[in-house]
């Protein structure tokens, strides 16, 4: 099990996705979760403190996740940052152009509260063993 | 279109529902429609483009947003809000995707937009701007309430 008392920054432009995802992290033993309503939020938010792990949709209005990768990515700050895509697209090619911009996993929507658990333990897991 | 490309809606629509409200929505007989009024209250709008120009209907009466909703939030809603239009939104964005993954393996690749929600009961939606509309129309019931998924591309 991951460390629950990692900071996570929820992004997604839907505030009952933010909640579903809320109410999943809260039942897995995360406390320390944030929100953000697009990216543009997202990146303001980042460019003030540090989060452990953040959790964005693809589709959103102003900054969309992929952009918003790219700008973590391309960021001294927080160029680490841990990124799990939660998207709808479920197409190869999506998956391939966010692992290509640095996303450390993919969740396609919809999915089930063990499924997000299983990635979040994964990605850290694996930062563990690299870190 | 051929009813081999209005199957993924189907299941698609199954799978969503299962997974995220915990609910198995039964599904009635496929028809085809040719006016432009939608049959419920709330109705979450995603258009495509790509092999074809289409879009994507879910609509739902009130009833059945409030349950699905309801669900899906873990929270027990009894009056229509922004909160339920917005999980009217996030679902067919969520049908629509599952949707064009199972459309793509067929050979049909679609994009999608962010999808917008109008509520109304009765209210219409043009698919096209000219020419008829035809839109197929999977009914669906959750616990005795309706809701329709539409989908309706150009020939």
């Amino acid at each position: 099990m991951a460390d629950t008392r990692m900071k996570i920054l929820i992004v997604d432009d839907y505030f009952d996705m933010r909640k579903i995802l809320k109410s999943l992290l809260s039942q897995l033993g995360y406390k320390n979760i944030y929100e953000a309503e697009d990216g543009d939020t997202a990146w303001a938010k980042l460019n003030k403190e540090n989060f452990d792990l953040i959790l964005a949709d693809w589709n959103m209005p102003k900054m969309n996740g992929l952009d918003l990768l790219k700008n973590i990515r391309a960021s001294e700050n927080c160029k680490n940052t841990l990124f799990v895509m939660i998207t709808a697209k479920a197409n190869k090619n999506s998956i391939v152009a966010a692992i290509q911009a640095g996303a450390n996993d993919y969740i396609v929507k919809p999915f089930k509260a063990d499924a997000l658990e299983e990635k979040i333990n994964k990605i850290f897991g694996h930062f563990k063993k690299h870190s | 279109m051929e009813p081999k490309y209005i199957q993924p809606f189907l299941t698609a629509t199954i799978k969503v529902l299962k997974t995220m409200a915990f609910t198995v929505p039964k599904a009635g007989e496929y028809y085809i429609k040719t006016d432009k009024k939608t049959m419920g209250d709330i109705s979450g709008i995603i258009g495509f483009t790509g092999a074809k120009q289409g879009a994507l209907v879910v609509s739902f009466s009130n009833a059945c947003a409030l349950k699905v909703v309801s669900a899906m939030l873990m929270e027990d809603y009894t009056e229509v809000n922004e909160e339920i239009y917005d999980a009217v939104g996030e679902i067919t964005n969520m049908i629509s995707g599952d949707a064009r993954q199972q459309l793509e393996k067929l050979g049909m690749k679609f994009e999608a937009g962010i999808p917008t929600v109008v509520t109304g009961k009765g209210h219409k939606i043009r698919f096209k701007r000219n020419g008829p509309c035809h839109c197929h129309v999977i009914p669906f019931t959750c616990d005795g309430l309706e809701f329709f998924v539409e989908a309706s591309f150009e020939s």
